[in-house]
């Protein structure tokens, strides 16, 4: 991790905290997925984990996020709690999106979080109806629009493309490419394997970046996102990253060796910013030991306040089908 | 406001005028509200529907978009949930179903799968039916499949009054609004009665009242419908025709209270009769009101067929006058 040597130590240590964040609680996902806890489908960020904490990095309370069903990893980073999260995972009430949407639909709206979206492709076209409307009611907020290499496949990505630079929009494109769209290679899914190179057949400037990086990936939403705050229309981010479980918990992995696993974990993002931040003299083994203990109590509450949550009524199964009001 | 806008003083227009009326006078009223789709600008409209409305107000307000109906049906989903109140057209009801991904995933779904937090207050008017020998492709009637999705309001203006005022209630909403407007319809003229400054689009409408057999309708056959109880009132056969003009949520108030007066009924739908929104009539009423029924539940609607060219071929494919006269004749004077 050298490319941005001028990284202060406060800020460091957070890149490598809200990282480590995401992986716990990953695992404890997982784990409680197998005490069926958490049902149904569930799609785990581990090893993607710098690409949403470098993004969100370079985003402020005014923007808005259009996240995947892998959102888990986009939430945490987007500052959700992590009690509401888990308590959705449980179906409970006080989940994020009252039980109604569980691990693929996470939703805030205090914090402009405008969910996991689990038809992949059908975030894109909303990311550019919600920046159409920031750039009416409030100039200079960015709409962040994440999505895999799948999603390139679909029509709803190239129309959302066009779309963004022909009516000049404030959208940071986010493609999360790890080589996968569930068990289809990029190889034989895709033309053309440089995903950003797609971004010039719209005039969208466009860059790769290493995504599992989390300096790379923020110093490049930095730019992208200081460059559409400018007025220059959207910008598009190609983030090479790797899943490291499998695609959902229903997924033998049939596609992929354990040798390529093995050898993109050589290249995990969490173990390098932490081996960085020592050689740096950057964090001290106290500080560690309190982050790993900060996580760890946070992860627990977590648990604790899904597993004390409430059922939604089954009275209340009808509602928001239709809404009454908009909310402000 | 320049001088292509200035009106005529009469009350008389066309389906298509009262369409571009409510347009217009919903851009005026909201700021946030644009209308957005194919051809709507330069070309002022597939069917001439907001012809005039780019110069008016401006092309971030008449907004082209390129062939992309997903994009733009799922942008104006977003627009909706950031803020603004905005009008998507879809040329036809045909083209819909390249947005369908958007219409049932995202706008019907959302409000609920959030938990409330996200409101989708959109309204999507796109041409819908059959009777311009414009073949399969352009000739689908939708509308019943749309009525199938909990979350979406779907509307079917049949008359001028309706076409002119259920826009403004309908961007009011707080939920995806679909609005059909029947391609026949378009030409048709009509007075609009000045008392008459809007309508409600949770009620369905009787438009003829009758005592014999009620004609369960919407849209194009609304007009085949009022024909036919014409056609038999010198008979002696007094129908009532009752206006759906709303698919979902049906109004089945106004519909239960007409047919249990009548105790008969025929349900006129451009649909295909399997699984169509006249199936979803039927259903009801035998559920719900299957002892005030003096007589078999009758239902006409398109012949099972994609809708051909030839104008007798597609004439004896859309439910006909004749048809619904006939009906009538045998279910109130039975043999």
């Amino acid at each position: 991790m050298s490319d941005k040597p001028h990284l202060g130590r406060e800020h460091g240590q957070h890149l490598y905290r809200e990282m480590l964040r995401i992986r716990r609680f990953e695992a404890k996902c997982a784990e409680l997925y197998q005490a069926q806890k958490i049902r149904g489908f569930l799609h785990l960020y581990d090893g993607e984990e710098a690409v949403a904490v470098g993004t969100m990095q370079a985003l402020e309370g005014r923007d808005a996020v259009v996240a995947t069903y892998r959102d888990h990893g986009q939430a945490l980073a987007r500052g959700l709690p992590m009690g509401a999260l888990m308590a959705e995972m449980f179906g409970k009430v006080e989940g994020c999106s009252r039980g109604r949407g569980g691990s693929m639909h996470f939703f805030d709206r205090a914090r402009r979080f405008f969910g996991g979206n689990a038809i992949v492709g059908g975030g894109l076209p909303l990311a550019i109806g919600v920046a159409m409307a920031d750039k009416q009611l409030r100039p200079g907020a960015v709409t962040a629009c994440f999505f895999g290499e799948g999603a390139v496949g679909e029509g709803a990505f190239h129309e959302s493309m066009n779309l963004a630079e022909l009516w000049d929009l404030p959208v940071l494109f986010v493609c999360e490419n790890n080589l996968y769209a569930m068990g289809v290679p990029l190889e034989i899914a895709e033309a053309e394997t440089d995903i950003f190179r797609k971004a010039a057949a719209y005039r969208t400037p466009a860059e790769k970046v290493d995504g599992m990086n989390p300096i790379a990936v923020e110093a490049a939403a930095r730019k992208a996102v200081e460059s559409i705050r400018a007025g220059n229309g959207p910008y598009f981010l190609e983030c090479r990253t790797y899943r490291y479980r499998a695609h959902s918990m229903f997924d033998p992995q049939l596609y992929r060796t354990r040798k390529e696993i093995e050898l993109w974990k050589e290249r995990d993002p969490i173990p390098r910013m932490q081996k960085w931040l020592v050689e740096n003299h950057m964090v001290s083994a106290d500080e560690l030991h309190k982050i790993d203990a900060a996580v760890e109590t946070e992860i627990a509450r977590a648990v604790a306040f899904a597993e004390e949550g409430g059922w939604e009524a089954v009275e209340a199964l009808e509602c928001f089908v239709l809404m009454d009001e908009v909310p402000e | 406001m320049n001088d292509k806008s200035s009106q005529s003083v009469t009350n008389r227009m066309t389906y298509r005028e009262a369409c571009k009326q409510a347009i217009r006078e919903a851009l005026i009223a909201d700021p946030r509200t644009f209308l957005m789709g194919e051809d709507v600008g330069l070309y002022g409209g597939c069917y001439a529907v907001s012809k005039g409305l780019l110069e008016e107000f401006g092309p971030k307000r008449i907004r082209d978009t390129p062939l992309a109906e997903a994009a733009f049906v799922g942008a104006g989903i977003g627009a909706a949930m950031g803020g603004l109140r905005p009008i998507v057209e879809i040329m036809t009801c045909n083209f819909s179903l390249l947005a369908l991904d958007q219409i049932m995933n995202n706008a019907a779904t959302i409000p609920h799968m959030s938990g409330g937090q996200f409101a989708v207050p959109l309204v999507i008017r796109m041409a819908t039916g059959g009777g311009r020998q414009l073949a399969a492709q352009h000739s689908h009637s939708l509308e019943g499949w749309f009525a199938h999705i909990p979350g979406l309001k779907v509307l079917a203006p049949g008359t001028i009054e309706d076409a002119r005022y259920m826009l403004k209630p309908a961007l009011a909403d707080p939920n995806p609004v679909l609005i059909f407007e029947h391609i026949v319809l378009y030409n048709a003229e009509g007075e609009l009665d000045p008392d008459v400054t809007g309508v409600d689009i949770a009620k369905a409408k009787i438009r003829r009242f009758g005592r014999d057999v009620s004609i369960l309708t919407y849209g194009n056959s609304l007009q085949k419908s009022i024909a036919a109880a014409a056609a038999l009132a010198p008979a002696g056969i007094e129908a009532e025709v009752v206006d759906l003009r709303v698919l979902r949520p049906l109004d089945t108030a106004t519909i239960f209270d007409s047919v249990a007066r009548t105790r008969r009924c025929i349900i006129v739908d451009e649909g295909w009769k399997s699984g169509s929104i006249s199936a979803e009539i039927a259903a009801r009423l035998s559920e719900d009101l299957f002892f005030e029924l003096d007589a078999p539940i009758r239902r006409i609607c398109s012949r099972e067929v994609p809708i051909p060219y030839a104008a007798h071929m597609e004439e004896a494919a859309l439910p006909r006058t004749a048809e619904i006269v006939e009906d009538a004749r045998n279910l109130v004077k039975p043999r």
